[in-house]
């Protein structure tokens, strides 16, 4: 069967990501292209951090998804550039991410300082709303988040943390 | 060719044996937060030895992959700073390691990221990112134990002084580092220095005076440290050679 590039992007865009179920590969912005080649298909990924242990689960994802549909060989290929960044994080990922209780990442121009003594990002609490919230710590469940606290209802929570 | 072989396998032995040796921390950290903080720095760096191995496997060709890099060389085959292998120590000598190493690998890979080798550049341009982290991170618990108890200070500082003197291999060249694409690590010393001095200032102590080094880690010139990390990072896959998960 030959693949069309719509399908084979819908079909990507049920695949979740293991850390996070809420959100699906496509929302996170890692999909970054699919080839078709006569019945073939190569999907291109690119890891959210160099240590990211779901990408290989990521990986084989795609390939059970699209494995047994009649196309022809289906490839996965890794690309490190250019590197994944925020921002290819699609606005209903924000708004999954949120309703999930995880705070989204915050826009880079306002926050995302190089500096070494930087202040935290400044981040609404997924909760409440409130923007009363401290950062606990840079490194939270996994690399890709810290760890804040909000100091209004006092929870404390996951942020995406700008990349 | 084989200038860049070394060099790529540099750049992933420093960041595989500084990632083993900050994941001894992981159940044993001083508070959670931390403990999961130095856990994900660790993951990180074993991540970017991965990046850095898959491009040295594919420059060498034949049997050679990222895992033989890693688990079937000895010591003397890994070319690691003496700095990223001594052991973990106590909580100050981890934090002030990271940050002498962090501070280095940061300005490492911002000229990196800019190799005419493509391959380098990427891997450099991804990793940035992470050690900016790991360098904040670092940064604040220096001041925070430096400028913190008579008791945190202490330890800080003896932590210092004693890794102090390692840190001069950083910026000794070895022939591996001598041509592009590699960085001349020289060019690296002078704005690391600066940034030190400045989280020093914050923290309250004394920068160190400037010692003189030579580039044995890098020769594949170890201490006994190196061995009894392999041996117990490489048992498995030495033990049962086809294991797998
Ligand atoms: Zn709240």
């Amino acid at each position: 069967m030959v693949p069309d590039k719509k399908t084979i992007w819908s079909l990507l865009s049920a695949i979740t990501d293991p850390e996070i179920p809420v959100l699906s590969i496509t929302d996170l912005g890692i999909v970054r292209d699919v080839q078709i080649d006569g019945e073939d298909v190569e999907v291109i990924i690119t890891p959210t951090y160099s240590g990211c242990p779901a990408m290989d689960v990521i990986a084989s994802g795609i390939r059970l998804e699209l494995e047994g549909r009649g196309y022809g060989k289906i490839a996965v290929t890794q690309v490190l550039s250019p590197a994944w960044t925020t921002d290819w994080m699609t606005e209903t990922g924000k708004e999954k991410l949120k309703a999930y209780g995880i705070a989204p990442p915050q826009p880079q121009r306002h926050t995302c300082t190089p500096g070494l003594f930087a202040t935290a990002d400044a981040v609404p609490c997924p909760q409440c709303g409130s923007w009363h919230t401290k950062l606990l710590s840079e490194f939270g469940s996994t690399a890709c988040k810290a760890l804040y606290q909000c100091q209004d209802c006092k929870e404390p929570f996951d942020y995406f943390k700008c990349h | 060719m084989s200038q860049l072989i070394d060099y790529t396998c540099y750049l992933g032995d420093n960041a595989l044996i500084l990632g083993h040796r900050n994941s001894e921390w992981c159940g044993h950290g001083p508070v959670l937060e931390q403990d999961i903080a130095i856990t994900n720095i660790s993951l990180d760096l074993i991540g970017q030895a991965r990046n850095f191995y898959q491009y040295t496997a594919s420059l060498k060709g034949g049997d050679t992959t990222e895992d033989t890099l890693a688990y079937h060389r000895d010591a003397a085959g890994f070319r690691n700073v003496l700095l990223a292998e001594q052991p973990r120590g106590d909580w100050a000598y981890t934090i002030m390691r990271q940050f002498l190493f962090s501070s280095w690998q940061h300005l490492l890979y911002t000229s990196l990221q800019h190799s005419s080798d493509t391959q380098l550049a990427a891997i450099a341009a991804k990793a940035l990112k992470e050690v900016t982290y790991h360098q904040r991170w670092s940064a604040e618990w220096v001041v925070r134990l430096g400028d913190g108890t008579q008791l945190s200070h202490e330890k800080i500082n003896t932590a210092l002084q004693s890794m102090w003197p390692l840190t001069a291999e950083l910026f000794v060249p070895a022939a591996f580092e001598l041509a592009a694409p590699a960085i001349d690590p020289k060019t690296l010393q002078q704005p690391w220095h600066a940034q030190v001095a400045e989280v020093f200032r914050e923290a309250e102590l004394t920068l160190p005076a400037a010692v003189d080094g030579n580039s044995d880690g890098k020769n594949g010139a170890h201490t006994a440290y190196l061995e009894t990390l392999l041996q117990e990072m490489q048992y498995l896959p030495r033990t049962f050679p086809n294991a797998t998960w």
